[in-house]
């Protein structure tokens, strides 16, 4: 197997805030693979998003990167230590040359006052040895590939005149048009119809095969993630508690939250049935639990246990691995 | 539908201008196009369908947030009867307490500069609602219980919440001012499923406790089916089909909508793929084709469906579909 695109060893990111430190990720670690999709599954603000921004140093000002944490990019045959960047041309290839983000905030990630076109075209300049007219090719072309119909009107329209699922596709089509190696999505689809949304995946499939990129998808959409995904790590309070392959994780969860999530979905051949959420309130992310992280909302907890100790992180042996003491006996009682 | 509906549409439309169309004729983005629904009160009347169909702007006509270019909404909720297109500047008033939007986008929904307690309170103090700082204060805090807003939360700025928080601070201070009416526009789409599950459970006991109506617009049809009542499915500006849930899922009548729920991800990754690819062109609410607008990509498409557009025809009790050859089709969930 070639050496991954992009590894990241455990990451800790706090935020200082007046009431005091957060720490949104907490020894988070994963590896991005050429040609293969991780998704990034989890709580809301488990530190998905703060996660995938650390990868090209976009978390805001009150951001402190933690102790030994380490992000790694394989570009061009050098290794880029992304935390430690001081030169502008590394910064250059992290933030659009070689990392590419489709960012869960579409509105926000489009300038009000410059059209559509005009920020396709100016990435494009800046990130490659296009000319003007080039990069508008490209761009109309892009736009129409995602589905935008009428792309050269829609070319010079601006953010605020395009539909919540239009702004969502243009701004795949920009971070696509730039043929990033490592592509961040994070809630790439949830504003697109389930027809548009699997042409976007189909397209995004095949560039990942065509650029041979290696692709982290965040997403709330377990379905989604079956469809596309090839592995899975599921986050909870700012540490990810379980990986594993997409069949290990929808077909046999192991940790209690994943299992809790999937006994969340609602299901479209049972529609009287309750829906039912994880029990229990999410801990303020100002008092993270003691031992493991879950265990205030855990069904299957060990008293004694699980609220004192932090479980490890345990390969299950076949690219499955857990952080949970109930999940894994056999580990335990062999030591 | 014997109930006299909270919000009847006829014939509505929306047309925006857009730029950029220098000398000649100017063009319009028609948004929404010839629009009639009936939507009772205490219900959650789900809308689907096509990325850019005009859903928002429809929610948004609703609550006049956009001018209405044709056609009739009227309001009717005990006594008060309101045609959205004649307000007087008393009842745009009264209406605007009454009606309110859960938004999109809960990133741009919510001002940096104000902190939660704030934008939750935004809409009593603007409308003049509670009449000091200590009933806004307590109206706020039982809001935001019931959303499940960390209280110790309404004292920070939005800007250190993730989507998921964000979500729920804008339902509380959509919910604030005890609307009647609210328009949920992808109101769950930012949150993990254990959350949605909580809110969408949470919007249905506030539903029944306050007798709210919602307009529920989502591209989660497992969604849509387990919170609404009815549904109707929009595409390039019209509704095409109408019915009450269970109906529509399970005995589908419109092309566009079998496709829709065709392309619904399995959530088992070796489950046969029998999505349903719409070949051909994506049509132009700016230039939307003749006859009938699904036809460039309808796989059942005719000669006649190019020139001739298809009547709004009851297929039966509470159900309606637009569709020249409805009756021949067998579109029926396999
Ligand atoms: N600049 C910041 N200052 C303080 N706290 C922050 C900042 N940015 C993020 N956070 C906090 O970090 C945590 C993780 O947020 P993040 O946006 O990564 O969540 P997420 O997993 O992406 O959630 P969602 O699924 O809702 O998008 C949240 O508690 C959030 O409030
Ligand atoms: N302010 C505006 N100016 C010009 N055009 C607009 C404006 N608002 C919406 N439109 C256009 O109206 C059409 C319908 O948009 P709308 O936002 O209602 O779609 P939608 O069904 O909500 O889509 P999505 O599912 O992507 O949110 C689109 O073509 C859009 O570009
Ligand atoms: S370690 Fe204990 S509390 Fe944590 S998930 Fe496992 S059983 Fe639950
Ligand atoms: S009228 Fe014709 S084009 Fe339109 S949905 Fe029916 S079969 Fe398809
Ligand atoms: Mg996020
Ligand atoms: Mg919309």
């Amino acid at each position: 197997m070639s050496r991954p695109l992009l590894t990241v060893d455990n990451l800790t990111v706090d935020f200082k805030t007046d009431e005091g430190m957060i720490t949104a990720v907490d020894g988070v670690s994963f590896e991005l693979k050429e040609g293969e999709i991780l998704g990034l599954v989890g709580e809301s603000g488990s530190g998905k998003s703060v996660t995938a921004k650390s990868l090209m140093l976009l978390n805001a000002g009150n951001t402190t990167y933690g102790g030994d944490g380490k992000i790694v990019l394989r570009h061009e045959d050098r290794d880029i230590d992304v935390l430690s960047i001081e030169n502008p041309r590394d910064m250059m290839t992290i933030r659009g040359g070689a990392i590419s983000m489709i960012f869960q905030e579409p509105m926000a990630s489009f300038a009000p006052a410059i059209t559509i076109g005009g920020q396709m075209v100016e990435q494009l300049l800046l990130h490659s040895s296009m000319n003007k007219r080039e990069a508008r090719e490209l761009s109309i072309d892009m736009l129409n590939r995602v589905g935008i119909s009428d792309a050269k009107a829609r070319f010079d329209q601006y953010s605020f005149e395009l539909s919540g699922g239009m702004r969502q596709r243009a701004m795949i089509a920009m971070a696509l048009s730039t043929q990033p190696k490592v592509l961040i999505a994070d809630e790439p689809t949830t504003a697109l119809d389930v027809t548009i949304q699997a042409q976007v995946l189909d397209l995004m499939k095949d560039l990942i095969s065509e650029y041979g990129m290696a692709v982290l998808l965040i997403t709330h959409d377990l379905g989604v993630i079956a469809q596309t995904a090839d592995r899975v790590a599921v986050m909870y309070l700012g540490k990810i508690v379980e990986t594993g392959s997409v069949r290990q994780i929808i077909k046999a969860p192991k940790h209690p939250y994943t299992k809790g999530l999937l006994k969340a979905l609602p299901d479209l051949d049972d529609l009287g049935a309750a829906l039912t959420p994880v029990a229990g309130d999410i801990p303020s992310p100002l008092e993270r639990p003691a031992g493991c992280v879950f265990h205030t909302r855990c069904p299957e907890i060990i008293a004694g246990r699980c609220n004192m100790d932090l479980p490890e992180t345990t390969d299950l042996g076949t690219g499955h691995s857990v952080s949970c003491f109930a999940a894994t006996p056999l580990v335990e009682a062999s030591t | 539908m014997t109930e006299t509906p909270l919000i009847s549409v006829r014939d509505l439309s929306v047309h925006f201008p857009i730029g950029g169309a220098g000398f000649g004729k100017k063009l319009f983005v028609r948004a929404v196009d010839n629009v009639s629904i009936d939507i009772a009160p205490g219900t959650f009347f789900g809308l689907v369908g096509e990325s850019g169909s005009g859903k928002t702007t429809l929610g948004r006509a609703l609550l006049k947030a956009v001018p209405l270019t044709s056609g009739h909404v009227q309001y009717r909720d005990n006594g008060v009867d309101l045609d959205l297109r004649a307000l007087s500047k008393a009842e745009l008033k009264e209406y605007r307490k009454r009606c309110q939007l859960i938004f999109q986008d809960p990133y741009a929904a919510l001002s940096p500069r104000m902190t939660v307690r704030d934008i939750i309170a935004e809409p009593l103090e603007v409308m003049k609602i509670t009449s000091s700082r200590q009933e806004t204060d307590e109206r706020v805090r039982e809001i935001a219980a019931k959303c499940r807003i960390n209280l110790e939360h309404l004292r920070r700025f939005p800007h250190a919440f993730s989507g998921g928080q964000r979500q729920r601070i804008s339902i509380a201070r959509a919910l604030v001012c005890n609307p009647r009416f609210l328009v949920a526009d992808e109101c769950v789409a930012a949150l993990d499923v254990s959350i949605q599950a909580d809110i969408l459970n949470l919007l249905n006991s506030l539903q029944k406790e306050l007798g709210l109506t919602f307009l529920f617009i989502s591209h989660d049809l497992s969604v849509v089916a387990h919170t609404c009542d009815h549904v109707a499915v929009m595409y390039l500006g019209q509704i095409v089909e109408i019915a009450p849930t269970k109906k529509l899922f399970a005995n589908t009548r419109h092309p566009y909508t079998h496709s829709l729920l065709s392309a619904i991800p399995h959530l088992d990754p070796d489950a046969e793929k029998k999505a349903i690819k719409l070949e051909g062109e994506i049509p132009s609410p700016i230039n939307p084709p003749p006859g009938c607008k699904f036809h460039t990509r309808c796989p059942f498409a005719r000669d006649r469906c190019k020139v001739e557009s298809p009547e709004w025809r009851q297929m039966d009790d509470e159900h309606f579909a637009a569709c020249h050859f409805t009756d021949e089709l067998n579109l029926s969930r396999a």
